[in-house]
């Protein structure tokens, strides 16, 4: 399991923002993406995704170009952008309900579970514009444990998390990655991982 | 082999040259189709026993809508090259023919309105040739404004190509709901003639005209997709190895 | 890793379930398209003299305007919140065929905007002076009309999805595709006021609505994905 960049190659207009980006994560690792703002991490990161087109260079995920089969390898992947990807008049039990419902059946427990394990638990009943911005993204971190997603690409999933939510992160990615499972991370702070299976790669 | 060829035409240097040479050959006989056409419709067509001599605006008018139609279907089967090839040269030419699809279509509109004048006393009177073409007008500003819209030059073409395939598709049922709706009033159809046939004196004039548009709209195309192409790829190497080529 | 995975169905139908509890936490929103037609099909009648004969003639244009003019209103709610919360890209990603998850949208917001419109259109038309034997014909034309409105308009909101709010751009694209709807529509409604049979302008609304249910599935899910680039 395995999911290799070959050679991107990526412009946004005239800019020229994925140049030649090549590199592999295998099975329990977590690659971390850094570089300063403006560098297209979260080029590469949608790049990986399939929503944005390359000009040149492909992804592969086990060894098949993820092009082939676009919905097969969705199913085994978790996204986390910028935004949480959750609706604010919704609650956060709802929001997790039908965020992974669209991939898996989910339990009622395991959602209660997820919530208390990221430390939202009171908040559970309570619509999500209604929390601070930290919150939300601990409701949107949450979410990743119980996609049952095999590949983990995450934008950012650090930002407003206080020390306990870093730490949070950590515990997530390293179990994540424990169990065998890869993660892309783009951040432009570094991350403590439990695990040592952790790499790094830099784009100008 | 028919392959390669397709996959040189979308390279833009070929493309660049191809079009930098094939422009004098659709220009003149363009001109030269047109000059024989005008001649034939305004000095040696005999005037139609209904209509006098106001019929021979038709030299213009007719060519100018059968172009307005075709020019759509061009923009939108490049446009749907462009998208399933990712051919960059295929909405390049997309993008050229929207504005002269849209001045041929204001061009049947203003000759189908001076026309109307003196065949039915006003300017307008929803004829359904002439609200089709209406209608036509209104999709390629559609398509022109959501590419204007658009920053990104790549995004703008691929949505634009969606919108003019969805376009190309409704153009034929647009055009015939609108002569349903306008076939209930009977309202008398300017455009036929007196005559249940055209003669031949008639007829060669007005195919003439419409070779003549057609390559001149070819001509046309090729010098603006050229330069679309050019604007495009300005930061390529091959640029500056064609323009000076040009100058030698 | 591997779970019982959702089939589309169950993903489709909490996807609706979903939107539709979202809309009845902003019963608002969802409401104002219905007030805007009424208030266009009021503003008919006061455009003209007010008696009876001539607002029936000119009923079947103030219905049809009418929706028209409030399905546009009512495209914004289709896709606007999702493409700026983060949830419309999450739907791409889930691994369920996209088209079908859009259509799901898609019908979704017909039952909230364009199916008031069939319950309404009966009494703006009565306002205008049609007749009761008119309403059955009249029915049948508004829904197969709001329908195709519907899948035309998401199309055109799909395509101006990144765009700044521009109301004017989406209804010059939309507008134009919409004519045959306005076409028939209208003209079912003026056979039905007149007590003649509607069946042929409806027969092609129909035919109208089922192209645009055939093409639009594919339609939307490209205009969406570019617009998530």
């Amino acid at each position: 399991m395995t999911i290799t960049a070959e050679n991107l190659h990526l412009w946004r207009g005239e800019a020229h923002v994925l140049r030649g980006v090549s590199f592999s994560v295998r099975a329990g690792e977590c690659l971390q993406v850094t570089g300063a703002n403006g560098s297209g991490k979260t080029t590469l990161l949608r790049a990986l995704c399939g929503l944005s087109p390359l000009e040149e260079g492909r992804v592969s995920w086990r060894g098949a170009d993820i092009a082939a089969d676009l919905p097969a390898y969705h199913g085994e992947l978790a996204y986390l952008g910028h935004d949480n990807g959750l609706k604010g008049d919704l609650t956060a039990a709802e929001n997790l309900r039908y965020a992974v419902g669209l991939r898996r059946r989910v339990s009622r427990d395991e959602i209660s579970a997820a919530l208390a394990r990221a430390g939202v638990d009171a908040a559970r009943g309570i619509p999500l514009r209604r929390l601070s911005a930290g919150q939300r993204r601990r409701v949107a971190l949450a979410r990743l444990p119980l996609m049952g997603a095999a590949l983990w690409l995450l934008d950012e999933p650090g930002s407003n998390l206080d020390a306990a939510g870093q730490s949070l992160l950590a515990q997530l990615l390293g179990e994540h990655t424990s169990a065998g499972g890869v993660a892309v991370v783009a951040t432009h702070q570094a991350l403590e991982l439990p695990s040592n299976a952790q790499r790094s790669v830099s784009l100008q | 082999m028919a392959w390669v060829w397709f996959h040189k035409f979308g390279s833009p240097p070929h493309f660049y040259r191809l079009a930098t040479r094939l422009t004098p050959w659709f220009g003149w006989p363009a001109l030269l189709l047109g000059l024989a056409g005008l001649i034939g419709g305004l000095g040696l067509a005999p005037p139609d026993y209904q209509q006098g001599d106001g019929f021979r605006i038709i030299y213009v008018h007719a060519p100018a809508a059968w172009l307005s139609l075709m020019v759509y279907t061009v923009m939108a089967l490049s446009a749907a090259v462009g998208l399933i090839w990712r051919m960059n040269v295929a909405h390049a030419v997309a993008a050229s023919c929207a504005p002269i699809g849209a001045s041929f279509t204001a061009l049947a509109l203003v000759t189908g309105m001076l026309w109307g004048r003196p065949m039915w006393g006003t300017y307008w009177e929803w004829d359904p040739r002439l609200t089709s073409e209406l209608l036509l007008l209104f999709l390629y500003l559609g398509y022109m404004g959501l590419r204007n819209a658009i920053d990104d030059t790549a995004r703008a073409d691929r949505a634009s190509a969606v919108l003019a395939i969805v376009g190309v598709v409704n153009v034929p049922i647009i055009h015939y709901s609108v002569i349903w709706w306008n076939s209930l009033h009977q309202a008398p159809s300017v455009m036929k003639f007196g005559q249940p046939t055209m003669p031949a004196s008639m007829l060669v004039p007005l195919l003439l005209m419409l070779a003549g548009f057609t390559l001149y709209f070819v001509a046309l195309l090729l010098i603006r997709a050229r330069g679309e192409v050019l604007r495009r790829e300005r930061n390529a190497r091959w640029i500056d190895e064609a323009v000076a080529g040009a100058k030698s | 890793m591997t779970d019982a995975r959702a089939s589309f169905i169950s993903a489709a139908a909490l996807l609706a379930a979903r939107d539709l509890r979202l809309a009845l936490r902003r019963a608002g929103d969802s409401l104002l398209p219905l007030a805007f037609f009424l208030v266009i099909t009021t503003l008919f009648p006061l455009s003209l003299d007010p008696s009876l004969s001539l607002l029936r003639d000119i009923a079947p244009a103030a219905l049809w305007v009418g929706a028209l003019l409030s399905s546009l209103l009512a495209l914004d709610l289709l896709f606007r919140d999702d493409g700026q919360d983060g949830t419309l890209e999450q739907l791409a990603l889930c691994g369920q065929p996209f088209a079908g998850l859009l259509l799901a949208k898609t019908v979704v917001h017909w039952c909230l905007t364009g199916f008031p419109l069939v319950l309404v259109a009966p009494l703006a038309a009565t306002a205008l002076g049609a007749p009761t034997a008119a309403m059955p014909g009249i029915l049948a034309a508004v829904l197969l009309g709001t329908v195709a409105l519907s899948l035309i308009g998401a199309v055109g909101a799909g395509l101006t999805l990144t765009l700044r709010r521009n109301g004017s751009l989406l209804a010059l694209l939309v507008l134009p595709l919409a004519v045959p709807v306005l076409i028939f529509g209208a003209r079912a409604s003026a056979l039905a006021i007149a007590g003649e049979s509607p069946a042929a302008p409806l027969y092609l609304l129909a035919a109208f609505a089922v192209l645009a249910a055939t093409l639009a599935p594919w339609a939307l899910a490209a205009a969406v994905r570019i617009g998530l680039e």
